[in-house]
């Protein structure tokens, strides 16, 4: 099972309710995974910032004070948001990689979700309710944002095995189906440098994605590469700066339905989870074809 | 005595008839109230017209009706709707999610927007009309039911299709009627690829006036049986081929 979602903006004037309308459709297909949800958030890049989203196992302890020893340990102003077990660190764009260093230092617990110019994710064990509750992600604007709920199957429920992961800078994906060759491809991938956190095949998927793209690929290249080198099911949307992205196998056993209308494009892996949006009786609803990618862009 | 099942024409005026139908709004009702008040129908109950409210995409919507009745969904439904089918005529004025009129048994079923996968899949009896497309897998291992497609068919459709019709107005995806049996397959538009042992067959008369009877029951007007072609079995893989010995 599992339950995935995607809402895309195209009418400036919803993003204040980006956050409560992504919830509201991830909340509705709660019964396909209550193990463990999460969501990415994407706010509208300014170009002079960039925003790493960490997550802490014990949060008092590590995010008191980080901001001061990051900002000495950079060289650059740095702002720590908490929202519960999670914190968005602003900094630089040019103090991303930096930071992340020095961050292995400073707080070796900390796990980086997610970096970029525009995106937040945000994910923990429990039901899709309780995880937006904690993180106020009804209060949160936005652009776009994609979101997950999760049945486990393949690896143990923990936070690091929730959805989304994140693929490379301001990219995250989620996942839904079962990888019956991820073992192997996580092999290939660690021969060539890759690093894995989790025994996850989602994991898997999305360093394939990073991978692809640091030997050239673009998003959508990378995807199509999924086709051929991942064997099993798979719906996958991807969020990207500027937009999202879907994709299912040639199987496509999995479900998908979207809605597009003026003022929006939708995912959901049922049509109930669109039901709530603005003007949906009128939209157009349709079924993503098998192994095709779709995109969609600011 | 048993009821008496509307006429085409009553059907289509239920909604101006609503005061005479039960109507069942499922944003105040449970799914669960509803199928077991649909469960609890007995031959000759004069409840024979029913108004489904606000489904918003709800699962097993009107699952394992067995009376002559008509149903009537207002909006789009998710898993499994009508299944198991025996003898109500359902009518859902919207889209239908996963495996919808799954193994009818009699009776009918309309869809007015598109459907989703393994529509009608194993129908036993019955016609199911899908006025919109549907995708993959239509008619998987269909054991006798009608299968009237307005639009468009996804890859598999008809995968180990015993008997009964699958009709396709417009265009069937790849693999159509793979390890088909005896299925009978009436496609208007292209057909993407076929599945292993199904092959394109000869329109006889007999042909002509069986499809003829499947689009005017399915209510298809402006389409002539003699625009479709016809696919079913080449019988090859019934028995073992021992020149395909060595492969074992």
């Amino acid at each position: 099972m599992c339950g995935i979602v995607g809402l895309f903006l195209k009418d400036k004037a919803l993003e204040p309710k980006l956050g409560a309308m992504l919830s509201e459709m991830l909340v509705s297909l709660s019964d396909r995974g209550p193990d463990s949800a999460g969501i990415a958030i994407y706010g509208a890049a300014t170009g002079n910032e960039a925003k790493i989203t960490v997550q802490s196992p014990k949060p008092d302890r590590d995010f008191r004070g980080l901001d001061a020893e990051l900002a000495k340990a950079i060289g650059a102003p740095v702002g720590v948001a908490v929202k519960s077990t999670h914190a968005v660190i602003r900094t630089t764009p040019d103090k991303v990689d930096a930071a992340r260093e020095a961050l292995q230092t400073l707080r070796p617990d900390i796990r980086i979700m997610g970096a970029g110019e525009a995106v937040e994710i945000y994910k923990e064990v429990g039901l899709p309710e309780a995880v937006v509750e904690r993180f106020g992600v009804r209060a949160m604007t936005g652009t776009h944002g994609i979101g997950h709920t999760r049945m486990a199957t393949e690896s143990a429920v923990t936070t690091m095995g929730a959805h989304p992961f994140s693929t490379g800078a301001d990219q995250c994906l989620v996942h839904n189906g079962s990888l019956s060759n991820h073992n192997n491809v996580r092999r290939e991938l660690i021969r060539d440098g890759m690093t894995f956190e989790t025994e996850n095949d989602t994991e898997v998927a999305a360093a394939y994605l990073s991978n692809r793209m640091a030997h050239g690929k673009n998003l959508g290249e990378a995807l199509e590469g999924t086709l051929s080198d991942l064997d099993g099911f798979f719906t996958f949307v991807v969020g990207t700066k500027n937009g999202f992205g879907v994709v299912r196998d040639p199987i496509a056993c999995k479900p998908a339905v979207m809605a597009e209308t003026d003022q929006y494009v939708a995912f959901g892996s049922e049509y109930r989870a669109l039901t709530k949006l603005p003007g949906i009786d009128n939209a157009r609803v349709w079924e993503p074809e098998p192994a095709t990618v779709y995109f969609w862009e600011h | 005595m048993p009821a008496t099942p509307m006429s085409k024409a009553e059907r289509e005026q239920g909604h101006a008839h609503s005061q005479a139908s039960r109507v069942f709004d499922l944003s105040e009702h449970s799914l669960r109230e509803l199928n077991q008040a649909l469960h609890k129908l007995t031959p000759g109950s004069n409840e024979t017209a029913w108004e489904v409210l606000n489904p918003k995409g709800s699962h097993s919507v009107a699952v394992g009706v067995d009376q002559p009745i008509t149903i009537d969904v207002r909006g789009s439904v998710g898993y499994y709707c009508a299944g198991m089918n025996d003898g109500a005529a359902i009518t859902v004025h919207g889209s239908a999610g996963p495996g919808v009129g799954e193994n009818m048994m009699s009776g009918s079923i309309v869809i007015k927007g598109d459907a989703s996968q393994y529509a009608g899949a194993t129908g036993r009896g019955g016609l199911l009309v899908i006025e919109g497309n549907a995708s993959s897998r239509c008619g998987i291992s269909m054991k006798g039911i009608d299968i009237v497609v307005h639009g468009n068919i996804g890859h598999m459709s008809a995968f180990m299709a015993q008997s009964g019709n699958l009709v396709v107005l417009g265009d069937a995806g790849d693999a159509l009627g793979d390890s088909i049996y005896e299925a009978r397959l009436f496609v208007r538009g292209k057909v993407e690829s076929l599945g292993a042992d199904c092959i394109a067959k000869e329109m006889r008369p007999e042909h002509i006036e069986l499809l003829q009877g499947l689009l005017d029951k399915a209510g298809v007007t402006g389409v002539k049986a003699s625009e479709f072609k016809r696919y079913g079995s080449a019988r090859k893989l019934y028995n073992f081929n021992i020149d395909n010995a060595d492969a074992y």
